[in-house]
């Protein structure tokens, strides 16, 4: 809706909505500020904004106390190998779907979704008792493929409504030159699905990252990501409001400089669709 | 078109993404219903043999179930109504013309890529604690006593956070709507005086009510399943078990399978209704 509007009136509009932006994004700068201060900083009154002593002594004391690296690795294992596992599955799944459509196509997207509406705790115990049984609880491996299975349904109709966006036109000329299947797939498709492909990963990844039910509910010690290392400052560690700053910044600056990337994939990948 | 070789392809590209899914979605569900049917409690005294539907009586009649779903119906109509009505004053703001739009974009966007420990216990311990958190600071400096955020208003403070968490989800979708606003339309409107109230309330509203049907509905899927919140702020103390926390806690914490997993049924049955709902309109939009 660009509308012709007046200078002062776009310096209203420019004010009210920097002050609500700064407003709703408060917490996130306030534990960013929080993370460099010291403990008593950290909890003073008046608070201090900006001019305090900047340091970085809580980044040192949580890396030294909680093997902060460890769940680290967790979550980029995690969440990278969930949504590469994914990906590999829903690829061929989503091509075909877009490509070669059959009357069942649409009952099966929409099933799909449905498996994802499935709410998580419904299945806690079989996917709790499943792990016990197998052995794998508290794994990454299963952890991966847990993930993998709730974000696939995400990841299909992501990659289904970019694949649908390549016109067919291209697909039948290439067929008239005499490309079979694996040349379409290889020459044609595949660097046309590339921008597609690429953003589906991109929010898949956050998703895997931020996920905190079955990251939660399966892993202890070893499989343990991001998301079980700051809950367990709601013990009264998180008290120490610097530490617990510095503890968040580390688990959500990397999701933030991503989620930038990844704002027009969101309504794409969580509204499946429905909305353009 | 397509060859009986490419279909056949085709139905073998399938395969792997729709057995995987089957498997996930059958042999926990199957699980989850033999469970609810049996009394079984794995500390005590194991697998006690059928019960039928003992279980689903004894979850609906215990004195936790009705709290349990009518704290869910707050925390869940409060946050729709805040992200909604918040939502769509956003997207009407950040849809003006203003100077730096993308950067305001992405402040109001951010909270959402927040994992859901991180952002509970950010507003837990540096905001709503009664000694140190910042809102107490600015009680105290208005004179008042400082509240005690999660155990005098639980509700409400588990509202503003996951409202905190989700209202830019709602922001972006509406905004997203808003862009595709004929604009056309809405000057003529303009030109025949219409009111800006009136071009709100004919023209926008109208226009935007898919995009809300769309957000009510994927939203209320995501808020019956909130746990993180719950988990790390107040563990489902002072009111603020909801029915998926109720099923937690009798599943792993009580470690009553049977009575958690009818619980269980009870929450795919709930999830359910709601989500026939979002396939119709999603189903629609195929066919498009």
């Amino acid at each position: 809706m660009a509308r012709a509007v007046t200078t002062q009136r776009k310096a209203i509009n420019t004010a009210i909505a920097w002050i609500v932006g700064l407003l709703i994004f408060f917490p996130i700068l306030w534990t960013i500020l929080t993370s460099f201060k010291t403990e008593a900083e950290a909890i003073a009154n008046p608070p201090v904004f900006l001019f305090f002593d900047w340091t970085l002594e809580n980044y040192g004391v949580v890396q030294e106390r909680s093997n902060y690296m460890r769940f680290l690795w967790n979550s980029v294992f995690l969440a990278g190998g969930s949504t590469l596992l994914g990906i590999i599955i829903a690829v061929p799944a989503a091509w075909s779907m877009a490509f070669v459509p059959s009357k069942r196509t649409k009952d099966i997207l929409l099933w799909m979704l449905s498996t994802k509406m499935l709410p998580a705790v419904g299945v806690l115990y079989p996917i709790y008792l499943l792990c016990i049984r197998l052995g794998v609880l508290d794994n990454r491996f299963a952890l991966v493929v847990v993930l993998m299975l709730i974000n696939l349904p995400i990841i299909v109709w992501m990659l289904y409504t970019y694949f649908k966006e390549i016109p067919g036109e291209i697909l039948e000329a290439a067929r008239m030159d005499g490309a079979g299947l694996k040349e379409e797939l290889l020459y044609v498709l595949t660097p046309m699905a590339v921008p597609g492909i690429a953003s589906t990963i991109l929010l898949n990844f956050i998703l895997a990252w931020n996920e905190a039910f079955w990251t939660l509910n399966l892993t202890s010690v070893d499989a343990a990501p991001l998301t079980a290392f700051i809950a367990s400052y709601s013990s009264p560690e998180g008290l120490f409001f610097a530490k617990l700053s510095a503890a968040s910044t580390m688990a959500i600056a990397p999701i933030l400089i991503l989620g930038w990337f990844s704002q027009k994939q969101l309504v794409r990948g969580l509204t499946f669709g429905a909305v353009k | 078109m397509a060859t009986q070789s490419s279909r056949s392809a085709a139905r073998i590209m399938m395969a792997p993404a729709v057995f995987v899914l089957l498997v996930w979605m059958l042999v926990p569900l199957c699980m989850t219903l033999w469970f609810s049917f049996r009394d079984y409690r794995p500390l005590r005294g194991g697998d006690l043999g059928f019960v039928w539907f003992d279980n689903f009586v004894r979850f609906v009649t215990s004195s936790s179930f009705w709290p349990a779903i009518f704290t869910t119906l707050l925390i869940v109509g409060g946050v729709l109504l805040v992200s909604i009505i918040f939502g769509v004053l956003l997207a009407m703001l950040l849809d003006q013309p203003m100077w730096g739009q993308g950067v305001v974009r992405i402040l109001v966007i951010a909270p959402f890529f927040v994992m859901p420990t991180v952002s509970a216990l950010v507003w837990k311990n540096m905001f709503m604690d009664p000694t140190n958190g910042l809102f107490a600071h600015l009680w105290r400096a208005f004179g008042a006593d400082p509240v005690v955020w999660l155990s005098d208003v639980p509700i409400f403070s588990l509202i503003l956070i996951i409202s905190w968490q989700w209202l830019p989800f709602a922001t972006l979708i509406l905004l997203t709507a808003f862009q595709s606003l004929d604009s056309e339309q809405l000057e003529a409107a303009e030109m025949d005086g219409a009111s800006p109230l009136a071009r709100f309330f004919y023209i926008a509203l109208p226009h935007l009510s898919r995009a809300i049907t769309i957000v009510i509905l994927i939203q209320t899927i995501f808020l019956l399943a909130v746990f993180a919140e719950i988990f790390v702020t107040t563990g489902g103390a002072f009111g603020t078990r909801t029915l998926t926390y109720l099923i937690y806690q009798r599943v792993l914490e009580s470690q009553n399978v049977g009575l958690g997993s009818a619980g269980g049924v009870y929450a795919i049955i709930l999830a359910n209704i709601v989500a026939i709902f979002l396939m119709r309109i999603v189903g629609k939009n195929l066919d498009r």
